[in-house]
């Protein structure tokens, strides 16, 4: 087990940042951390990586507690901070000649070399690290948390606000690092979730809301929410629309024509529920279309204001 | 704990700070013993180095503040303090590298002027007639000083975020520490007993003491002693963050 946290608690004043969050994350794979700003997944990340210390919980990476072996935690764990800080007035070398030195690294040349191939910096690693764009910063960074070849990386947010080619460029490089080790990144963007993840956590108010594959999420959601889109022979009111069995919420497209969206029973398809309601009614359906729920809208779903 | 201490001392000279500090230094204290008439070595009677001992406390109060300010400051304003905190290293040796690299600027500061020592010699009279040991042991005192004014900066200087903050903080623990406990011991209130007690927690009274030349072991443990408090404080707050 690469990463294990059980009943993870944060509590800073009054707020709950943390509400016994339990997760686990096997070796190898790689992990997307979603969740609105504020849901915990930056504390979540700085418990693991030692930075602060949990109120109630146990937080282990490799079998080692963050707290007990913080040290030993750390040397096997490569951390990418929130908004990249970096020591701005060095030169890309430099930082990471003294990062290696951080981690005793013996042979530091090589290594470094290794590394500036590997993220891609030959170029700008005799510039100094406030001269760069910004992608190049983050590559500097991803470089950092890479040097002592972790068997864990922990990346928070490590594409924002990079321009699209930046962000297809740091993806592909998470996507190679995560062909060897376990990695838990955090990110605002969907579809970037769901072109390196195997699987997902969603994170809302310090509660843990979601952990599933994502293929599961992409099949509309297991036990969770469907989309249909439904065209029906004859005009519906709103009213007769959400009578239908297990339905939740009904948008208007058109008189004839409704989004709706529904709960699925256990071991039962939605469109089954409503192609018998409707049957049993007399009401024609002309058209039904399953509208696969895409990450965007399970996150909408898990994460909105329920009051 | 090397390898902050070679980042730190990194960071100092490829700087303007640590040339800065040096060159303020000893342009001051030049200025006190050569230029300025009232304290100037050339219009005393004696070949002593008296006023620079006198007025280096002084000049430490501001410069190793200024110094040290940005030291953890700067690391908790730029979140760097992440990225250094989560490396294997244990807090005591983030502080103590640092520590140690800010003393190392100060001692560097210290060293030319032991030309000025050469100066004194050569202007006695005979060649040599100076209390040599007076001054040497003030230029131990000198070190100890820095020292402890490093740490109460570390101190002051892991307390904030804002690096001015950090620096008025400094300066004034260090001039409460050396200046404050030995004037407010001649307050009326506390006469007797506590004037000596507020005496020798302060540091002027030890920095006179082993200005005199003779190098006590009560001296040698005060200072350490007191280095090493402000430093356990600063640790003690660092780890409160967590």
């Amino acid at each position: 087990m690469s990463i294990s946290v059980q009943n993870l608690t944060k509590i800073y004043g009054p707020q709950k940042a943390l509400d016994s969050v339990t997760f686990e994350v096997n070796k190898g794979e790689v992990v997307g951390f979603l969740g609105p700003n504020g849901a915990g997944k930056s504390t979540t990340m700085k418990i693991l990586c030692c930075f602060i210390s949990q109120d109630e919980g146990v937080a282990e990476v490799c079998g080692m507690n963050t707290v007990e072996n913080s040290l030993d935690v750390r040397r096997k764990l490569g951390y990418l901070p929130e908004h990249n800080p970096l020591y701005h007035e060095m030169y890309v070398v430099e930082f990471l000649n003294i990062c290696a030195g951080f981690y005793g690294i013996k042979n530091k040349r090589k290594r470094i070399s290794e590394v500036i191939e590997l993220t891609g910096l030959q170029r700008e690693q005799h510039k100094k690290i406030h001269a760069l764009s910004r992608g190049f910063k983050q590559r500097v960074g991803l470089a950092q948390a890479i040097l002592h070849d972790p068997e864990v990386l922990i990346l928070d947010e490590p594409t924002s606000g990079l321009d699209p080619n930046q962000i297809v460029e740091i993806r592909s490089l998470i996507k190679t690092l995560g062909e060897e080790k376990t990695v838990l990144f955090s990110s605002h963007i969907m579809q970037e979730v769901e072109a390196i993840c195997n699987r997902v956590l969603i994170l809302d108010k310090g509660k843990l809301v979601m952990d599933s594959p994502i293929s599961d999420i992409q099949k509309g959601g297991k036990g969770q929410f469907a989309a249909l889109r439904i065209l029906f022979l004859n005009a519906l009111t709103l009213d007769e629309v959400k009578n239908i069995n297990g339905v939740v919420e009904a948008k208007k497209v058109s008189q004839k024509e409704w989004l709706i969206k529904g709960l699925e029973k256990e071991g039962e398809d939605f469109r089954q529920q409503v192609f018998l309601h409707c049957a049993k009614n007399d009401t024609v359906i002309l058209e039904m279309n399953q509208i696969s729920a895409s990450m965007e809208e399970v996150f909408r779903e898990l994460t909105r204001d329920k009051n | 704990m090397i390898s902050v201490y070679l980042k730190e001392l990194n960071s100092f000279f490829s700087s303007l700070i640590g040339y800065l500090a040096i060159v303020v230094f000893l342009l001051m204290t030049g200025l006190f013993l050569f230029v300025f008439p009232e304290t100037s070595l050339l219009h005393q009677p004696f070949a002593t180095l008296e006023p620079l001992f006198s007025i280096a406390p002084l000049i430490f109060v501001f410069l190793i503040p200024a110094i040290t300010m940005r030291s953890i400051s700067e690391e908790l304003s730029n979140n760097t303090f992440e990225l250094i905190a989560t490396k294997p290293l244990k807090t005591s040796d983030i502080l103590l590298g640092k520590f140690f690299a800010a003393a190392s600027l100060v001692i560097f500061a210290i060293l030319p002027t032991l030309l000025y020592y050469y100066t004194v010699y050569q202007l006695g009279a005979p060649v040599g007639n100076v209390d040599s040991g007076a001054i040497w042991g003030s230029f131990l005192g000198l070190v100890f000083l820095g020292m402890v004014f490093t740490s109460i900066g570390i101190l002051a200087s892991s307390l904030t975020k804002n690096q001015i903050v950090a620096f008025l903080l400094a300066a004034f623990l260090c001039f409460f520490m050396h200046y404050g406990l030995h004037y407010l011991s001649s307050l009326p209130v506390f006469y007797g007993q506590m004037e000596w007690v507020l005496q020798s927690i302060g540091i002027d009274h030890h920095y006179a003491s082993i200005s005199r030349g003779i190098v006590d072991s009560r001296v040698v443990v005060y200072f350490f002693s007191i280095t090493v408090f402000f430093l356990g404080l600063a640790h003690f707050n660092i780890q409160q963050r967590k």
